[in-house]
């Protein structure tokens, strides 16, 4: 892939209009100009990732030594934060806190994947009465910040018992109601060529057949970024679990750490760190091994982080 | 019109006025309505349906344990004289207005570099793209806290270059910059659709002008600035809402208070403390349709000014 940039191509474009003679200057213009750009994105690469690294040294030094180091290297390295971490809080392991969101990760991944899925073939491939009505509405609900709903939301499920469970949290992932995803499937699917699942209509396959055979294996790319979108912003989500939960056996990591906050003295960080640490893990693994799927997806259809 | 077929061979050459074609039209809507039966319920039950109570609900007095009682437009009336409410506005117009053109600045800026560097730009893009994805999180929250604390990371660096610093998250003046360089540091996502929008840019247009002898400040005005500003005008409408609705970070950084001296008081950390601290559910109701109005008309704002800034390929502007 030529990543030449536009200014360079279009200096060497110049040279050649106006001979040779001045090329090997301008090259070495460029050169220099090459290396200073280097030099700058490897200083925005630094700060960038600064608090990454040195979160993860400092959870390797003890307590008293994290606020006032900056060094990335831990004088004395060890694990004692993380036995602390694993410890767990007020007689909750930390595995149980890691398991709940292991559970309400998968199952937002399952449930969004599947009805989304779904809904975006209904949008894409079905010519039903009101289509344009509601899928104008359903991209309106992108817009809609999420604290018009909080408070009505939360009284139905109050009513309904349902407080202190996981449904409130699930419910909406396996109707679809996160719109990005809905949208994200149905610009895919727009993207399928129409010939692919008409031949099949054409030779008698129902919709539920169209969209099981041939539209759900051609969109693996699609339910690739999806689930991974759905897994991180599950796994990260800090509100949805603070209004509905309140049984500490319940809490997925994000909660047990604010506990971790409330519980322990504020400069007692090096236990909190190295649960942060682990609160992260995933999500840092997730990028490493898709990283591609991420920036892509964030690419062509816009994500939120 | 090939779109209408059902199952039977035969719908499909049948006439658009035929019985078949209405028989097959009709299967084709029942069809759709039960795929899109989830949606349409999470949409009635989840969205819809709880907008419309708390339309309701802003105009009651309401706890939860007793039934709301109509109170017409005071709870809106109380907004005002609420300096706790007045102060979390204050606090989330200046994250708004001022931390995501930052934000933004630094994205475009950073975007603008990688499209120029020759090498690595696919890892620089992904690392620099990485905090966008944690950067929200409680575990950040709590590294960006302990980084800002007197005597931390942020005051060791800063003295050593020169500019003596005591402490960032207890002095009210300086939460807010904080807040803005947490959010700044997860520029990756918008400079991500930044580089995507910078790439389809035809060369042709920066080689014209190289060869009319435009500099490369002029030609970032006259090409870049119009080329992208479908882009920039996507960013900036999906970076503000997103600034409006900040939480995490807010809760933990303030102890889940908003404090010190209100400093960190976001609308939507207020909006909890109101409708689950104090179970003042209408008042909270209250507040959150001020916000969508808000939020709404600067939607509008953005979509009607746009058409005088924003340049669309193909028109003519």
């Amino acid at each position: 892939m030529s990543t030449a940039t536009s200014t360079t191509t279009a200096a060497a474009l110049t040279d050649d209009r106006r001979g040779a003679p001045r090329r090997p200057r301008r090259q070495q213009g460029a050169l220099g100009r090459s290396v200073l750009l280097h030099a700058l994105s490897l200083v925005i690469l630094a700060v960038a990732l600064y608090p990454v690294l040195w979160m993860l040294v400092s959870s390797l030094k003890p307590t008293d030594e994290i606020v006032g180091d900056a060094s990335l290297v831990p004088s004395d390295a060890s694990f004692d934060n993380y036995r602390t971490a694993l410890a767990g809080i007020g007689g909750v392991s930390a595995w149980t806190f890691a398991w709940n969101s292991l559970v309400l990760a998968v199952l937002s991944v399952i449930g969004t994947v599947l009805s989304s899925a779904v809904t975006a073939y209904a949008f894409a491939r079905i010519q039903f009465a009101g289509r344009k009505v509601w899928f104008a509405l359903m991209i309106g609900t992108l817009l809609l910040p999420f604290h018009v709903l909080i408070i009505p939301q939360y009284i139905v499920f109050q009513k309904l018992g349902l407080v202190g469970t996981y449904v409130p949290l699930l419910i909406g992932k396996f109707l679809a109601a996160e719109a990005f995803f809905v949208f994200l499937m149905v610009q895919f699917m727009r993207n399928v060529p129409r010939e692919l699942d008409e031949a099949a209509r054409i030779d008698g396959c129902g919709h539920v057949r169209v969209f099981s055979r041939i539209m759900l294996p051609l969109m693996r790319p699609a339910i690739i970024t999806s689930s991974i979108f759905a897994f991180i912003w599950s796994w990260n989500d800090f509100l949805g679990p603070l209004l509905y939960l309140n049984d500490p056996q319940k809490y997925p990591l994000p909660l047990a750490l604010r506990l971790f906050v409330d519980q322990t003295s504020v400069s007692d960080y090096g236990a909190m760190i190295a649960m942060s640490v682990l609160a992260l893990l995933p999500v840092m693994l997730f990028f490493l091994v898709f990283q591609r799927f991420l920036v892509d997806g964030v690419a062509t259809q816009g994500l939120k982080g | 019109m090939s779109t209408l077929q059902t199952g039977q061979p035969r719908g499909i050459l049948s006439a658009p006025a035929s019985p078949d074609y209405r028989r097959a039209r009709r299967a084709e809507t029942r069809t759709g309505y039960a795929f899109l039966a989830p949606w349409l319920l999470g949409f009635f039950v989840l969205t819809a349906g709880p907008m419309l109570a708390s339309l309701y609900l802003a105009f009651t007095d309401y706890n939860l344990f007793r039934a709301p009682e109509w109170i017409g437009l005071d709870n809106f009336r109380q907004l005002f004289d609420d300096p706790r409410y007045l102060q979390s506005v204050k606090v989330t117009l200046v994250y708004v207005l001022v931390g995501t053109p930052i934000k933004l600045a630094a994205a475009l800026a950073v975007a603008l570099l990688l499209n120029n560097a020759l090498r690595g730009q696919g890892f620089y893009r992904s690392a620099f793209y990485a905090p966008s994805l944690i950067g929200a999180s409680v575990s950040i929250a709590i590294v960006w806290k302990a980084m800002f604390s007197d005597g931390g990371v942020v005051d060791l660096g800063l003295t050593g270059l020169g500019f003596p610093s005591e402490g960032w998250v207890g002095d009210p003046s300086k939460t807010m910059p904080m807040m803005i360089l947490l959010a700044t540091w997860q520029f990756g996502a918008p400079m991500v659709i930044f580089l995507a929008g910078l790439k389809q840019v035809p060369r042709e247009l920066y080689e014209a002008a190289a060869v009319d002898g435009a500099g490369s400040l002029r030609r970032f005005w006259s090409i870049t600035v119009p080329m992208l500003s479908p882009v920039i005008f996507f960013n900036l409408l999906l970076e503000t809402i997103n600034a409006f609705q900040v939480f995490a970070s807010a809760y933990i950084i303030s102890g889940g208070q908003g404090g010190p001296a209100g400093s960190t008081l976001f609308y939507t950390l207020y909006l909890y403390i109101r409708g689950f601290s104090d179970f003042r559910m209408g008042y909270a109701s209250a507040m959150a349709w001020a916000l969508a109005l808000v939020i709404g008309l600067i939607t509008l704002v953005m979509f009607r000014t746009s058409n005088a800034w924003v340049h669309y390929s193909g028109e003519s502007k």
